[in-house]
């Protein structure tokens, strides 16, 4: 039996230990929002916070995990608010969004540990995230914005956008 | 010219045909490029697009599928504009596939050619009618009236009612002529021209299940699926009792497959449809890729299972030397010019690879199978080809197929094939369970529909003045008797055809046992490399600047178009070559030593477009790229300015990355199998600025998916030759010790 906490929330696991993180936090525990990509460690897809550290959870294993506190995309904030997510919003940053998850998760933990960073910090915190869309100059500007409204202390409303109100019809594959 | 089979130019301009519009009833084609017999008639109707709520909310519907270039925006903020309705007012909701909607075609940068009209004349018909319904209420004439934020005014009587209280009404009044209604004067533009952020943005922010992976149906079970490394093989036998001993495994069984070629006249040429293989079916994603491991199986590979890639490169290279076997286009005498003394003649050969698409999210596809109707969630560029597919491979009517539409994880063509929907479907009428198909990046990267390679062999020469005179060029690639794989071919019109007096272009193919496909600007994506840099050569051969040379050679009087061609607008390309040119003050600034500039442009896709690239080349042959400038020309408006920046950007990263990639085929299976032998640029690799510049002009507005990509390529290495002297002349860059720092 494996114990540990998601965003806050205690889980057990009884299945294969050796399982990757990835999949239990995927298919066991249905948080969709860290992103399988390689598989391999390459691309930064699927990173989350392990004990406050970046970590690739299709790498390590559930069992690694134990009684670890871990955070994933769900747990930066619910409804945007951070100011890592309010600057994604405000710099446009994604395109097709499947890597941004991966990328947030590692900006978050960039600014935890240097408030300030540079243009060489973020490249070197970041390099791992791979982005098929080639979104990695709003990323970076976007790293840049995040540790200016966490240093103002303020988090902006995002600007009025227009609702997807399909994903919630779709999202769980439910029948329109 | 038949560049392909499955003609990605011919369905359009059979969709394009469809211009005419929704709301009016017009009919399309069955949009479908594998559709068969005569079209098929699908009235369409506004209330299809556009749903005002007696609360006054208005919901557009998006109908393309969504893959990173923000048309969930865009093509409701057509339909908005021309509504009148502000767009904080708007929700929109994604379209299932559907014939009602027209083409729901995602590729070719064509949803705004295609869609630039009739989304627009969607929105005014339906503003027409909401006039018509406040003018009758109110008995006045429609012409009295106006619009604005939602609401229809009548300034005379002081009158006014937002469109919710007249939507009821509004769906009784008749539907306006097309032709007739009213367009907005583009002044008064106030949601088109303006940047808008995608409408999952949040969602995608915060996590949210909205990707074509993150599907969950109740009972689902999970699959993988061992397709036959080798195109066209048989899975004959496995360990199959085995594999269903494993834990969580549910069920294992061998995938016949079956040749599509059959039921699709024009299918691609040894595409053998729906593959064989070794499906498993578990629990859960991670049992099935296990047991996986375990997975022993006996294959006859037929008549590919010998491919090698150095053996097609050896082949290609005799091939170059005898006469081809087909000429695409001839002007002029190119072999009298290459007889004179007084001119520079220069030869060189140009080696393109396959390359994958690699998309971030790995191909998946869920389906449900029961009681003879089939529900599918899918990421498809081309969903409707995907239903009538694999309607026809279950034997069903297409009206029991429901084709869900979510959000993918990047496209860049891989979406286009459907091939998932197939395998889906097949497995989950198999074991009677709804499935969630995924592939590994194994899988994704060794079963692709890959940009297919080819050799050029260039032979040119310029005159004593530093003027082109002739240029030949011998494409040796692959396909069928003469006609070539799949978007894999060579345009006969490509440029400099019409702008050189002598020119050929011939071409010899070798058969091919891979699929091969759209990756983002198919063709032009490795045409413009090799196009663009053989003019450098020339350029520098003539001892000319090579800005001034590409103006020169555009400000020919070119030859005339032959019947049914389509040539580029030579004024619109030297425009952006100028725009290009001032802003990266190319000619103006002083470099380091190791840094230099290159140019380079390529029409595609309806899209002008020239690039700049500074680079930087140390000793160790590390390269650099320290700022690209963008200058394209996609007509008379930019629909939504950041999505367009962000397009662009993304297609010069896009380039850098096809110029480490590699496919390569060993013993007929793809050699290379994740992201360490398929690379993409990292941040730290990326350009720190890519200035991307809009010259409109005075032209229907088109896509921007694509076109900006190609020129990149040539752009850096005709950088890097200025920089180091070395010509690059065979991709990925690492085959010459050159690699991005
Ligand atoms: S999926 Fe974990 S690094 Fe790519
Ligand atoms: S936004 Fe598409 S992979 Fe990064």
């Amino acid at each position: 039996m494996i114990r540990l906490k998601v965003n806050g929330k205690n889980h057990r696991f009884n299945g294969d230990p050796n399982m990757p993180l990835l999949w239990f936090l995927r298919d066991e525990i249905d948080l969709k929002g860290t992103k399988y990509g390689c598989g391999m460690g390459l691309c930064g897809a699927c990173t989350v916070h392990v004990n406050g550290r970046p970590a690739r959870a299709c790498l390590t294993p559930v069992s690694a995990a134990a009684n670890a506190a871990v955070t994933t995309i769900e747990g930066v904030s619910p409804d945007g608010s951070h100011p890592v997510q309010v600057a994604w919003e405000e710099l446009d940053v994604p395109q097709c969004g499947y890597c941004q998850a991966g990328q947030i998760m590692s900006a978050c933990a960039l600014l935890s540990s240097k408030p300030k960073p540079t243009d060489a910090d973020i490249d070197t915190a970041m390099n791992g995230n791979l982005c098929r869309c080639g979104t990695y100059l709003r990323v970076r500007a976007a790293v840049h914005k995040a540790a200016e409204l966490t240093a103002a202390n303020r988090t902006r409303p995002a600007k009025p956008a227009a609702k997807a109100s399909s994903a919630r019809t779709t999202r769980n594959g439910g029948n329109k | 010219m038949t560049m392909t089979r499955i003609n990605r130019r011919a369905f359009l301009q059979v969709t394009a045909l469809a211009g005419g519009g929704f709301m009016l009833g017009l009919y399309t084609k069955a949009g479908t490029a594998l559709a068969q017999g005569p079209p098929r008639m699908a009235p369409l109707v506004p209330a299809d697009f556009i749903r005002i709520d007696p609360n006054g909310i208005v919901t557009l519907t998006a109908k393309n599928t969504e893959i990173g270039q923000n048309v969930l925006n865009t093509l409701p903020m057509l339909i908005a504009e021309e509504l009148d309705v502000d767009w904080k007012d708007v929700k929109i909701i994604r379209a299932d596939a559907d014939n009602k909607y027209g083409p729901q075609f995602t590729g070719g940068s064509s949803a705004t050619p295609m869609n630039w009209e009739p989304m627009r004349q969607v929105g005014a018909a339906g503003r027409h009618m909401l006039i018509a319904a406040a003018a009758n209420t109110w008995g006045v004439t429609a012409s009295e009236c106006s619009t604005a934020s939602g609401r229809v005014h009548h300034k005379a009587s002081n009158r006014s009612s937002g469109y919710g209280e007249l939507a009821s009404k509004a769906a009784t009044m008749p539907v306006p002529d097309l032709r007739s209604v009213k367009l907005k004067d583009p002044k008064d533009y106030k949601i088109i021209g303006t940047s808008t952020i995608s409408v999952e943005t949040k969602d995608i922010l915060t996590g949210k299940p909205i990707f074509g992976i993150d599907v969950s149906v109740p009972g689902m079970l999970y699959a993988v699926f061992q397709r036959t490394p080798v195109l066209g093989g048989k899975a004959v036998s496995a360990n199959l009792d085995a594999i269903k001993a494993l834990k969580g495994v549910k069920h294992a069984f061998i995938v016949e497959g079956r040749p599509l070629r059959n039921d699709y006249p024009n299918y691609l040429f040894e595409d053998p449809g729906f593959e064989s293989g070794v499906a498993i079916v578990a629990d859960s994603w991670w049992a099935a890729k296990s047991a996986r491991e375990k997975l022993e199986v006996k294959w006859d590979f037929g008549k590919w299972g010998a491919q090698d890639s150095a053996e097609n490169a050896k082949k290609a290279q005799e091939l170059s030397r005898q006469s081809a076997a087909r000429t695409l286009r001839q002007d002029g005498d190119v072999e009298a010019i290459f007889k004179h003394d007084d001119i520079k003649i220069i030869e060189s050969s140009y080696v393109i690879p396959f390359i994958a698409h690699g998309t971030m999210e790995p191909q998946n596809c869920t389906a449900h199978y029961k009681d003879g109707k089939l529900e599918i969630w899918a990421t498809s560029q081309i969903p409707q080809t995907g239903r009538t597919m694999v309607a026809r491979l279950l034997g069903l009517p297409e009206s029991d197929v429901t084709v869900h539409l979510l959000r993918g994880g990047g496209g860049f063509g891989r979406r286009a094939y459907n091939d998932l929907m197939l395998d889906a479907a097949w497995i989950s009428k198999t074991v009677g369970a709804p499935v969630k198909l995924i592939w590994s990046r194994e899988d994704d990267i060794q079963h692709d529909y890959y940009r297919c390679g080819g050799f050029q062999y260039l032979k040119g020469a310029v005159d004593k003045g530093g003027k082109l005179v002739a240029w030949h060029d011998h494409f040796v690639g692959y396909g069928e008797g003469t006609a070539f794989a799949h978007d894999g071919g060579f345009n006969a019109n490509e440029f400099p055809a019409r702008y050189v007096p002598n020119y050929r272009v011939q071409s010899t193919v070798m058969p091919l046992g891979l699929k091969t496909g759209a990756l983002r600007a198919p063709y032009s994506n490795c045409t413009a490399w090799v196009i663009q840099s053989f003019i450098d050569e020339l350029a520098h051969a003539a001892g000319r600047d090579p800005v001034q040379f590409r103006l020169d050679l555009l400000t020919t009087t070119p030859l005339p178009l032959a019947a049914r061609e389509a040539g580029l607008d030579a004024s619109r390309m030297m425009g952006v070559i100028k725009l290009a040119a001032e802003k990266s003050g190319w000619g103006k600034r002083q470099l380091p030593k190791g840094t230099a500039m290159g140019v380079a442009f390529h029409f595609s896709h309806r899209g002008y477009f020239a690039e700049v690239a500074e680079v930087a080349v140390d000793s160790n042959k590390k390269i650099k790229v320290n700022k690209v400038w963008v200058a394209g020309d996609i007509g008379s408006h930019i629909i939504n300015p950041s999505s367009a920046e962000a397009q662009a950007q993304g297609a010069v990263i896009d380039g850098l990355s096809e110029m480490t990639q590699e496919i390569t085929l060993k013993n007929g299976r793809v050699v290379q199998s994740n992201y360490h032998e398929h690379p993409m640029l990292r941040m730290s690799q990326a350009p720190p600025q890519i200035e991307v510049h809009f010259l409109k002009t005075n032209n229907p507005p088109t896509g921007l998916g694509e076109p900006a990509l190609p020129p990149i390529l040539p752009a850096v290495c005709n950088a890097i030759f200025t920089a180091t002297g070395e010509r690059i002349r065979t991709m990925p860059i690492t085959k010459q010790g050159f690699s991005f720092a």
